[in-house]
């Protein structure tokens, strides 16, 4: 009986703590107003003034700039925490965590920046804003993805706020960066704070003049493969180019292949044609010259090259093992890096290699390089340099309560003061993209460079960004599954001898235009042309 | 007539007690386990897109399915096939036939069900199929895809986890000095996280510096490389995973072997058989219940790998040692979510048709015969 009765209690307990979960009403909230004393003391900011250059009628003029606080309100961001998502690095975290104090001492609001790994970092984002979870107010990613993320309405439009911010400074900005990277079919939804190029660097000791064609930089790496470059007794490497699959690295083959394709100027554009958006990655006599190059490339440095990312080719360039580099405009700073550097005045930069054939996209063939085939080029060669990735930017999440906040976190880090200082250091990952940037030699040679290597550097991304015929990343709906799956999957199977090229070549084409016909042809085209035109 | 309600009702309450407890838990399980399945079977039906004000789910049906099995990812998926050489074919005739033979066993058994003989046809044409894909594809003209590299690194970590685990358990079984210090040291690699296990095999295997160099430099192989080499790469993968893993079946084999009764063996010993002799007549049958159920246990887990190849290689070189997880993660990073559920579907009626044939022909044969 006693058991019995032990049981029936038993399940009216059970019943009574499911029934009470679910009918528990919500307990009134009390509402009570109380008023607190606070006593906030006035805060000093001293901004000291910074040299700018501002196009005036035409012509870039520098002038010396006091810029106002950053906040005419102390504590205008009491109480304030403003969630920033970002790729791991350390490049390009470094530098928002290393100034989110700063700017919480000037704002009151507190940065917390979150870090993904870059292969991540696309999904982790837009999962987050598409299923409505918005933990993230503020993204620092690449500005290529930005079709996925404006379409649907997850970025702020910063089209009026930016003129206007006293801070940003944003005719300081080079156009392209401004136009292209911060802005998608005529509205501004992002910061910029980076400039990317890819660009040759190479041992200007070693290296009297540096290569002008893809053939000559073969032939250099195979002359120094296997020689000792540091003196250490050890064999180094010719070529140190990033190849490892799902880093970053599958940018590197267009930066060998825009040579052959793209000759007639920014609009021709280096990845579909613009009449029907078929790949210009496929079976063609430029594309398969880039990747017996690019194959000829992945023989020529260390053993591990298919597993280095960009980090590991960069150490080993700054540690002296390498002639040769392929890389963004990292390379220039870390090279004079005391503390891991062993090639301090002893890089150069230069402007991608080119080609003296390119591509008649009506036969397939490779033709030779005239006035007719290659208009702009320089000394009969036909160079392309690539604007490869477009530049790190800060984007704002539409759904984000603390807006504000963000953009001005956002214009801080690109304010002149800041990123004069950032972009000389190496450990920041971000490249110059400022006027004043190329301008203003003091902030380089403070940051140990040498003159002549401050102009050399400086020079080879102005030459970069001046060509009439600079290559236009991809920046198409789903651009990411273009490039980070199909290309990267099957470069990579093809330097590792998986398969041969003209299978690499019949997969990569088979496979854009399955995603394109997936996504609408049309759609697809419309959205790639408008790119190529640099319109706001 | 109130002690006939009385006991009536306090049969209901009997009855009822059971499934009342259990229900929050079930209620809960359901949610977590069967909820997720459905909504992801949905998933693998349709297609993402982002359009003006979010994004929208086109259902495509069977698209994604037929991408991975025929159509544009087939390569990727189930491998290049080439013709099998003089191995393969016997390889395949060996599998086949022991299926064979198999179902004739049991159709001359008697006891015949439709349940057994669908299972068994089943499971006869899942394991012929699978071996016809593994000796096409991994000779010198074919290429494995995902699901040949998700096998083998199943079927080579159990053999070697489960000898290196019963070598190490028999060693730790026997009284000799220092085997309480063993016995936790061997435990180590298992408490680790996956990933902290993935990095520390990349120090390993960089032949031009980190921890290993001098003994790389010792052997003179600093400009050789693993991980640039598709069987060197997931020789990496699996020795790893061998590392972090054999623990757990030393940990449970070495309870197995304490727990075994020592009549039997004092009683070997006294008519002469040797420690060949024990092990194989008394020692292994003894353990052949624990084994069985280890190895099921590790062989569902093992068909999950995913950390290794992704830190180590990136599932790399090309796509050599991409395992069917790191396939389906690495589509959906780029939020073809489609497709990765796709992938995600396959590998789990892969698992369960592998899971269900080793549980109910092999693991009952084997408890059953000793």
């Amino acid at each position: 009986m006693k058991r019995h009765l032990f049981k029936a209690f038993g399940l009216v307990l059970v019943l009574s703590f499911a029934l009470g979960a679910c009918a528990t009403p919500t307990p009134a909230t009390i509402v009570q107003t109380v008023q607190v004393q606070v006593t906030v003391p006035p805060v000093q900011v001293t901004v000291p003034p910074v040299e700018v250059t501002r196009i005036v009628a035409g012509t870039p003029q520098t002038i010396q700039v006091t810029a106002p606080p950053p906040t005419a309100v102390p504590n205008k961001y009491a109480g304030v925490t403003v969630n920033v998502l970002t790729f791991t690095g350390p490049q390009i975290a470094e530098p928002l965590q290393r100034r989110a104090p700063d700017f919480e001492k000037l704002t009151g609001a507190k940065i917390n920046v979150v870090t993904v790994p870059f292969s991540d970092l696309y999904q982790k984002a837009l999962t987050d804003f598409s299923t409505g979870t918005n933990s993230y107010d503020a993204l620092v990613f690449d500005p290529q993805w930005m079709a996925d993320f404006a379409t649907p309405g997850y970025l702020e439009d910063l089209t009026s706020k930016v003129p206007n911010d006293p801070v940003l400074d944003w005719n300081g900005i080079a156009p392209f960066f401004r136009d292209f990277s911060a802005t998608y079919q005529g509205k501004v939804y992002a910061i910029p704070l980076d400039g990317d190029f890819h660009m040759v660097y190479y041992r200007s000791d070693l290296i009297q003049t540096p290569p002008a064609t893809w053939d000559e930089y073969v032939t250099m790496a195979q002359q120094f493969q296997g020689k000792d470059l540091n003196g250490d007794g050890k064999p180094d490497y010719g070529s140190c180019i990033s190849m490892k699959r799902g880093a970053q690295s599958y940018w590197f083959i267009t930066s060998v292949a825009s040579a052959f394709i793209q000759s007639q100027g920014t609009a021709q554009g280096a990845f579909f044609t613009t009449d029907t958006m078929q790949p210009l990655y496929g079976n063609n006599e430029a594309f398969s010259k880039a990747l017996d190059i690019y194959k000829t490339l992945s023989t020529l440095g260390p053993p591990d090259l298919l597993n280095d990312d960009v980090g590991a080719t960069r150490g080993l360039f700054t540690s002296g093992r390498c002639a040769l580099s392929m890389d963004w405009g990292d390379i220039g700073p870390l090279a004079v890096d005391p503390a891991t550097s062993k090639v301090q005045d002893k890089v150069g930069a230069v402007i991608l290699p080119g080609s003296k054939e390119v591509l008649d996209r009506a036969t397939g063939k490779l033709v030779p390089c005239d006035a007719k085939t290659c208009p702009y080029a320089i000394n009969g060669i036909n160079h392309a340099p690539y604007a490869s990735y477009g530049g790190w930017t800060g984007v704002i999440n539409n759904a984000s309560k603390v807006k504000d906040a963000a953009f001005d976190f956002l214009a801080y880090m690109s304010a002149p003061a800041q990123s004069s200082v950032d972009v000389t250091l190496g450990k920041t990952g971000f490249n110059p993209y400022r006027l004043a940037h190329f301008q203003n030699l003091g902030p380089w040679l403070a940051s140990g460079m040498s003159e002549k290597a401050a102009r050399n550097y400086l020079g080879a991304i102005e030459d970069s960004l001046n060509s009439p015929n600079m290559v236009l990343d991809l920046r198409i709906p789903q651009n990411q599954a273009y490039q980070q799956v199909i290309l990267d999957t099957a470069i990579a199977q093809f330097l590792a001898g998986e398969i041969d090229k003209a299978t690499t070549m019949k997969q990569i084409t088979d496979q854009w235009n399955a995603k394109t016909d997936e996504l609408g042809r049309d759609k697809q085209l419309a959205a790639y042309k408008s790119t190529l035109g640099v319109t706001k | 007539m109130s002690a006939r309600a009385s006991v009536s009702l306090s049969d209901r309450l009997d009855r009822a007690a059971g499934w009342v407890f259990i229900m929050p838990a079930v209620v809960v399980v359901l949610f977590l386990s069967i909820f997720p399945l459905i909504v992801s079977l949905y998933i693998s039906l349709v297609r993402l897109q982002f359009v003006a004000g979010g994004f929208e789910l086109t259902f495509v049906g069977l698209f994604n399915y037929y991408k991975l099995l025929v159509g544009i990812d087939h390569v990727h998926f189930l491998g290049l096939q080439a013709s099998p050489t003089l191995v393969g074919w016997l390889l395949f005739a060996l599998a086949a036939g022991s299926q064979v033979v198999l179902l004739g066993v049991y159709l001359r058994g008697g006891r015949i069900s439709i349940g057994g003989l669908i299972g068994r046809l089943v499971a006869a044409i899942a394991v012929s199929g699978l071996a016809w894909l593994l000796v096409t594809t991994i000779n010198p003209e074919g290429r494995p895809g995902t699901v040949e590299v998700t096998l083998i690194y199943v079927f080579v970590g159990l053999v070697v986890q489960y000898g290196l685990g019963l070598g190490l358990a028999m060693l730790c079984s026997q009284h000799l000095p220092g085997r309480r210090f063993f016995r936790v040291v061997f435990l180590l690699p298992m408490m680790i996280t996956p990933v902290g296990v993935a990095y520390l095999f990349l120090m390993l295997t960089d032949t031009t510096k980190g921890p290993a160099y001098p003994l790389w430099a010792l052997f003179g192989l600093v400009n050789t490389s693993w991980v640039t080499n598709a069987w060197g790469a997931r020789a990496a993968v699996m020795i790893g995973d061998a590392w972090q893993w054999t623990p757990f079946m030393f940990i449970v084999l070495l309870a197995a072997l304490e727990s075994q009764s020592i009549e039997p063996i004092e009683a070997a010993i006294v008519d002469g058989a040797n420690g060949w002799q024990i092990f194989r007549h008394i020692t292994f049958p003894a353990i052949v219940p624990v084994s069985s159920t280890v190895i099921l246990i590790r062989m569902i887990e093992a068909f999950k790998i995913v950390d290794l190849p992704n830190i180590l290689t990136n599932g790399g070189p090309g796509t050599a040692t991409e395992s069917l997880t790191l396939h389906a993660f690495s589509i959906w990073r780029a939020l073809d979510i489609g497709g990765s559920a796709a992938v995600a579907y396959l590998l789990l009626i892969l698992v369960t048709v592998i899971g269900a044939a080793y549980a109910n022909l092999i693991r009952t044969r084997l408890t059953r015969d000793t």
